[in-house]
């Protein structure tokens, strides 16, 4: 049988869609053999290849996070948008009505503990966006799961369902956006 | 003898004078809406619980019921409706689920479960509002109004206050405070007032009161919102 490439990747979120998903536990196993990770934290590859599904956690605040979902988006048949973050721009967008420059401040100048603190500038860190947006508004995204984090049962269900080549469902206690 | 209407082709008994939503309320029948309350008067505004009777598309709550009336609720097309609408709600506001202490127990979101809502679609607005915590025990959130004037109507017509009022027009609407200093804390509002209790999201809250039910137990953290319609839903007894 040949497995489902799948990638991941986090843009601004926190990680935990994907602790949730770690959080499927023993079912990895099974998981492990309908699926080969390409880009994920699992491999640590840098670039995304030829994918059957793509996983985006977390929103797009800054270019290099436009730069990896169009990589996603060329190289996956099926984008899936996961969490609170991706979906909605999630906690990264309560900072939207925000001075960019008021929240480096209080970042780097004005935080607890700080003293004589810098704004970063390095050339190699990725320009910042004003404002955080879902990713929706980037690319095109085929399945959207919800939730902060999604359940790890919900993610298990969406990815069997894909897997198998269904429409994804999720029963009622499995649709959060919290 | 009775008179009645069908609504999905179900026999639901009035009485004269109900709107199609009380009537199918009384019945157990759900139509999903967010600006009806039972204790005030309609408002028609929120258009989600908009029907199909006889082949034209009108709000249930401020329709009345006829006799012989055919009514349509629960189609694909109604519903496909309704969840635009719902999505345009969240991207109108900052509706940011996961920081919200109304979670769970937010009619918006409850709505949005029903209708099987995955993604609020549309570009995000993100719009600029005002934060009012002046009030000693009540928070008045805007970034979650979605201008239902439940508030509104409750103050005025329960507590007797007007303490709210929506100001400016079309995207420009906002809630505003019957005050001098437009602050919240500057009015007679208790946090006893009905117009506290009634807010179907999280742009009025009790202060201190947010976790007193952890998240993950809350009202539509396991039922959904048509199994436990609002108090008040069902026909008072004679």
């Amino acid at each position: 049988m040949t497995k489902l490439k799948v990638a991941t990747c986090s843009l601004a979120g926190c990680f935990g869609c994907h602790m949730s998903l770690l959080d499927i536990d023993e079912k990895l196993f099974e998981l492990v053999k309908a699926v080969e990770f390409d880009r994920s934290p699992i491999t640590d590859i840098k670039h995304c290849g030829p994918c059957d599904i793509g996983i985006v956690e977390g929103g797009v605040c800054n270019a290099e996070n436009v730069h990896v979902l169009k990589e996603f988006r060329r190289n996956c048949r099926i984008l899936v948008a996961m969490g609170a973050c991706a979906i909605t721009g999630g906690i990264p967008a309560l900072r939207n009505n925000v001075d960019l420059w008021d929240c480096f401040q209080e970042v780097y100048h004005y935080g607890i503990g700080l003293e004589k603190g810098q704004i970063p500038n390095d050339p190699e860190l990725p320009l910042p966006f004003d404002r955080v947006h879902p990713i929706n508004e980037v690319v095109r995204i085929d399945y959207f799961l919800p939730g902060c984090p999604p359940p790890a049962d919900a993610i298990w269900k969406f990815l069997t369902d894909l897997a198998a080549g269904r429409e994804p469902k999720l029963d009622y206690d499995m649709l959060h956006y919290d | 003898m009775t008179k009645t209407f069908t609504l999905d082709g179900k026999v639901i008994p009035f009485e004269e004078g109900e709107t199609i939503m009380e009537a199918a309320a009384a019945a157990g029948v759900y139509i999903p809406h967010l600006c009806h309350h039972p204790e005030f008067k309609p408002h028609g505004s929120c258009k989600l619980c908009t029907v199909n009777i006889g082949g034209r598309l009108g709000a249930a709550c401020t329709n009345r019921a006829a006799e012989g009336m055919k009514v349509e609720s629960e189609t694909e097309a109604l519903n496909a409706d309704r969840r635009a609408l719902t999505q345009m709600l969240f991207v109108e506001g900052n509706h940011i689920c996961p920081s919200c202490e109304k979670s769970g127990n937010c009619q918006l979101q409850a709505v949005a479960y029903h209708l099987g809502m995955l993604t609020p679609h549309f570009t995000h607005f993100y719009p600029a509002r005002d934060v009012d915590a002046s009030h000693p025990d009540v928070l008045l959130e805007r970034n979650r109004c979605i201008l239902c004037e439940l508030c509104v109507r409750a103050s005025r017509d329960v507590d007797g206050k007007n303490v709210f009022g929506i100001g400016g027009r079309g995207i420009k609407a906002r809630l505003i405070v019957n005050s001098a200093s437009g602050r919240l804390a500057d009015t007679d509002m208790s946090v006893t007032d009905r117009a506290a209790e009634v807010c179907p999201t999280g742009a009025i809250i009790r202060k201190r009161h947010g976790f007193t039910v952890p998240i993950g137990q809350r009202l539509y953290d396991h039922h959904d919102i048509a199994e436990v319609p609002v108090a008040g839903m069902e026909r008072p007894k004679k």
